[in-house]
């Protein structure tokens, strides 16, 4: 694979953050019964940010959490390498909250699946949200985000990475496309 | 999102065949497997649809329910087989009847044997996964895992450590599963018995050799007492009861003695009064329930892990 466009820089990625968690506490009219669930890896880092975001708007901390989704995967039997797996670090009951869960890209929505089956076998939550950054397109299942940082028209045969600072030394969303 | 390889055995047949690299892998996925255990729902669906048969050849109760739990767990379907009570009974060989399950379409088999070296044999005739649940005097991987875990979790690190393994060496599948993984993760271990419970030549596994008991405890950061099986003093090799407790017994007055913070742990069922005073089982120091709560979360990793590896292997000759 190599590089074809990078289509959100550190300026672009941050503003997309900052609308995102003005838009989550707009529809939920406040941040009271709001808690962040990242999935990981770069969900989480997401997730963090938002929650920063909304203490600098409102002021308040919104409890922000760690999904692990890959014994909850469709294709566990399909993938040719060894998933690890991970924690689940959720130190907070969900039940009765306004979950937003927190990913990087949206793409087929099978990782979301899987996270609302993780996510119900811990609680009953009032409302399940999702907020991600990327959505690509190309979903094989009926799902749809809450809130989106940018939606990016992709072909099939092309891959979306998302770079964090956190885990990858700095702030850029690119697309990828095959080699020749 | 892809990372490497790191566990690509269909089996767990013992300690010796693992590096330190996949050991470390299986009690880090354990670890996060015990997040699983301590939720109220303690269910994934990681194993729907397999089928795990527990394949018993000895009895047992607390490693049967163990990885029954564990399999369930990971919603995986569970069958107990008896060996006393079953049909294998009537002349049926062990290969034959790993054949038999196999054709059943199950995924894993567990595997109790009274035989050195069973599980290790049904592994190798068949093309479903093999987890060893003690086989004769030689391994029972799972057992020295969870008690590798949850020294891990006590003490931070095993590297350095000093372990000390009291009780009849000679005749335990548990200590010498024990050995191979702490010696390979980098514990320096101390094996006490009476003379005639040392194996011949134990000395090559890497490990210190002492029949005295205070002298086997100074040092340790933990002590493993294991059960004196008398079920098994055909010869009879063993002290009487009351003389091994006076001798090897892990009394209060012997904890004195050693580190203040010296571990204490026992694979059960515990005899009182005869390894270990009944103060010290229900010491603050003891880690012995740690032990079973923690087997459950090692035993759903074993599960995942060799379960995994099949998969991968059928999608992927190479």
């Amino acid at each position: 694979m190599k590089e074809k466009s990078v289509v959100l820089d550190r300026e672009t990625v941050s503003r997309s953050l900052v609308r995102m968690a003005h838009e989550i506490i707009e529809k939920n009219k406040g941040v009271e019964n709001l808690c962040l669930v990242g999935i990981r890896t770069r969900g989480v880092f997401i997730a963090n940010r938002l929650a920063e975001n909304i203490k600098k708007i409102e002021g308040k901390d919104v409890p922000a959490g760690t999904l692990d989704i890959t014994l909850y995967r469709d294709d566990l039997t399909l993938i040719a390498y060894q998933p690890v797996v991970h924690k689940t670090e959720i130190d907070f009951d969900i039940s009765g909250k306004d979950v937003v869960l927190v990913d990087d890209v949206l793409y087929s929505g099978r990782t979301i699946r899987a996270a609302l089956d993780a996510l119900i076998d811990l609680g009953r939550p009032n409302t399940i949200q999702l907020a991600v950054l990327i959505d690509r397109g190309h979903r094989e299942l009926p799902i749809r985000p809450d809130y989106v940082g940018k939606n990016i028209p992709t072909a099939k045969d092309e891959t979306v990475q998302v770079r964090l600072s956190e885990s990858d030394g700095k702030d850029e969303v690119v697309i990828m496309e095959k080699n020749e | 999102m892809s990372e490497p390889v790191t566990w690509n055995k269909k089996d767990l047949l013992g300690l010796e065949y693992l590096s330190a690299q996949e050991i470390a892998f299986i009690l880090d996925t354990a670890d996060s497997f015990k997040e699983v255990t301590t939720r109220e729902i303690k269910k994934v669906p990681a194993l729907r649809g397999k089928t795990v048969v527990n394949l018993f050849y000895e009895p047992s109760t607390r490693t049967r329910i163990s990885f029954e739990l564990a399999a369930k767990r990971l919603s995986a379907d569970v069958i107990n087989i008896a060996a006393e009570t079953s049909s294998i009974k009537k002349g049926e060989t062990l290969i034959d009847t790993g054949r038999n399950i196999e054709a059943l379409k199950a995924d894993i088999i567990v595997m109790r044997h009274n035989y050195s070296g069973a599980a290790n044999m049904l592994a190798r005739h068949l093309n479903i996964s093999v987890v060893n649940a003690g086989d004769g005097w030689h391994e029972h991987p799972t057992q020295a895992l969870l008690d590798i875990f949850t020294l891990r979790e006590k003490l931070g690190n095993i590297e350095g450590r000093s372990v000390t393994i009291v009780g009849d060496i000679a005749h335990s599948r548990v200590a010498r599963s024990n050995i191979w993984g702490l010696t390979k993760l980098g514990a320096k271990v101390t094996v006490c018995a009476p003379r005639m419970l040392i194996p011949v030549g134990i000395e090559a596994m890497g490990v210190s050799v002492t029949n005295n008991i205070d002298e086997a405890l100074k040092e340790a950061d933990a002590v493993n007492v294991l059960r004196m099986q008398f079920e098994r003093d055909e010869q009879g090799a063993f002290p009487k009861q009351m003389e091994y407790f006076k001798k090897f017994g892990i009394t209060e007055e012997r904890l004195r003695r050693a580190k203040p913070e010296l571990i204490v742990m026992h694979p059960g069922p515990i005899n009182r009064g005869i390894e270990m005073s009944s103060e010290v089982a229900d010491c603050p120091q003891s880690v012995i329930l740690d032990q079973v709560t923690n087997g459950i979360a090692v035993r759903m990793a074993a599960l995942f892990l060799v379960s995994q590896a099949r998969d991968i292997k059928n999608e992927d000759p190479h």
